[in-house]
């Protein structure tokens, strides 16, 4: 049987096309695997970078005055968006909640959901993406920028640990004034329902307050309190993180701030399932 | 000269990043009380080597010895120990943004040496003073100075703890003609007071007459020639003639 010259064209054709589909398969592998080493080099250098980070907030030599300037600018001056944030989320959380329980006469269930809903859930994420986008972007284009200018080169040279120097401040105030947030959080949210439930949808107050009072219990309150101090670790870990291995100069830094921003959000709403897991199933 | 001890050794140090080998076996000795110096074209290792004496970045071989003691090897606490030697000017100064100037000259000897914040405000008083800076400027922050008045607060910095190595990178980059060569008398009189050793990178061949002891060059991540600064103009290598001449034309030719 001999091949026609057709037939050898048909051969060719279909051998270019396997070429083209192994090259295609080859080149998909190769990204894959950039990609997944480039994962696993960060998932690695972030572990280290946690690590020495709490090392170094439990041991020696401690910078009081500028624990105490973090907790400032990461507590204090957090508190109007933080306020804001979880005012008009119980307000609106009442208003939702009446529209959709009237359907089933359930409206006297409003109090209950505001309170549960803000200690849980709203008041911790809310505020953990509201500092994540205040507090992480500042501490990555402030440590960022100190990286690009030499200036945490000058910390060692000075005898001085950047990790104690510059991140543990941040972790250890973060850490502790979230969850410090938060509480003003719960308790101003709670207040938004109220406002709401109150003025606008004519429930009694004694009544409201005490509906409150009893379907809260202290693990809603602690949970959330938890959470928070999870998410105050990951927003300043995150930005420290990415500003001290900042590059490039001013875009390096601009990069370090999104990224900073955008994986501590992520972050955040991971472990919010992961914890709220833990707390409740 | 011979006779004096060597206070930083350099032998065999290299140093890649990826596929790119910046130092490929520095071997330099710079004796107790000198002023070295050294040149080379932008992107031949030069930062990086200083940066691998300070433990800045680690040397992928090589051996770095102060005073007969070998870094590469130390733990945090021991660098921490020996890093008290040495003062650094960096190329922009790189001074703390939030701190006040007198709190930047005074921050190793505060935050680093444990030093009570009042007996550290007059050391820094002095030193702006030695640096020819007024008291009024004590309060200022680094972004209301100039840069001149910046490099001579970085200089104040690296002298305030009286080191006995003192670094200096680019001391006169981006300064007019005038004020470069303040700083380089201002390095010349600071140096000579402490008694220290020096190791100062530059392009600045005016900069380099007036500060340098000895001159090394670098070229390709080696030290191609190490000499007196009375020996620059005779060399006989012709790398060394093409860079303090600054001709276009010769063995050093420009990535494309």
């Amino acid at each position: 049987m001999t091949s026609t010259p057709h037939d050898t064209a048909i051969v060719n054709e279909v051998e270019k096309e396997a070429k083209v589909v192994l090259d295609y398969a080859r080149d998909s592998c190769q990204a894959i695997g950039q990609t997944m080493m480039h994962l696993f080099k960060t998932v690695g250098c972030l572990s280290v970078f946690i690590f020495q980070a709490i090392i170094h907030v439990f041991l020696p030599p401690f910078f009081p005055r500028l624990i105490a300037r973090q907790l400032i600018d990461i507590g204090y001056y957090s508190l109007p968006v933080v306020g804001m944030t979880a005012l008009f989320t119980g307000m609106v959380l009442a208003l939702q909640s009446y529209t959709g329980f009237t359907r089933f006469n359930a409206e006297s269930a409003i109090a209950a959901v505001v309170a549960l809903s803000v200690t849980r859930e709203l008041a911790p994420v809310l505020a953990g993406l509201m500092v994540a986008g205040r507090v992480g972007a500042s501490i990555a284009a402030e440590i960022g920028t100190m990286r690009v200018t030499e200036q945490i080169d000058a910390l060692t040279t000075l005898s001085v640990h950047p990790f104690k120097y510059l991140i543990a401040p941040r972790v250890l105030a973060g850490t502790i004034m979230l969850p410090v947030l938060v509480l003003v959080g719960d308790i101003i949210g709670v207040f938004g329902g109220y406002l709401v439930s109150v003025y606008r949808l004519d429930f009694s107050p004694g009544s409201y307050l005490h509906q409150t009072w009893d379907i809260l219990e202290a693990v809603d309150i602690m949970s959330g309190l938890y959470k928070a101090a999870a998410f105050g670790f990951i927003v300043a870990v995150m930005g420290c993180y990415h500003g001290y291995n900042s590059q490039r100069g001013a875009q390096g830094v601009g990069a370090a701030t999104t990224f900073a921003v955008v994986s501590s959000s992520i972050l955040i709403l991971i472990f919010n399932y992961i914890l709220t897991q833990v707390f409740f199933s | 000269m011979s006779n004096t001890p060597v206070k930083l050794k350099l032998a065999g140090v290299k140093k890649s990043f990826g596929s790119n080998k910046v130092l490929q076996g520095v071997d330099l000795s710079i004796p107790t009380g000198r002023s070295l110096v050294v040149i080379g074209g932008s992107g031949t290792g030069k930062s990086v080597m200083i940066k691998c004496v300070l433990g800045l970045i680690t040397p992928d071989a090589g051996s770095i010895l102060v005073d007969g003691q070998e870094t590469i090897s130390m733990n945090t606490k021991e660098r921490a120990r020996v890093m008290r030697k040495f003062g650094m000017l960096f190329q922009g100064a790189a001074l703390f943004d939030s701190l006040r100037i007198w709190e930047n000259i005074a921050f190793g000897l505060i935050q680093g040496r444990g030093m009570h914040r009042a007996e550290a405000h007059e050391i820094a008083l002095d030193k702006m003073k030695d640096v020819g800076l007024g008291r009024s400027v004590a309060e200022l922050y680094p972004a209301e100075l100039s840069g001149g008045m910046q490099k001579r607060v970085g200089l104040a910095r690296a002298i305030a703890a009286n080191p006995e190595i003192i670094f200096f990178d680019e001391p006169t980059t981006g300064l007019d003609p005038i004020t470069a060569d303040v700083i380089n008398e201002l390095i010349v009189e600071r140096v000579k007071d402490l008694g220290a050793t020096t190791l100062s990178i530059t392009h600045d061949m005016a900069s380099v007459r007036k500060i340098a002891d000895d001159v090394a060059m670098i070229w390709q991540g080696k030290i191609i020639w190490h000499g007196p600064v009375k020996d620059l103009d005779n060399t006989g290598n012709e790398y060394v003639d093409q860079f303090i001449n600054g001709r276009a034309e010769g063995p050093i030719t420009m990535a494309a």
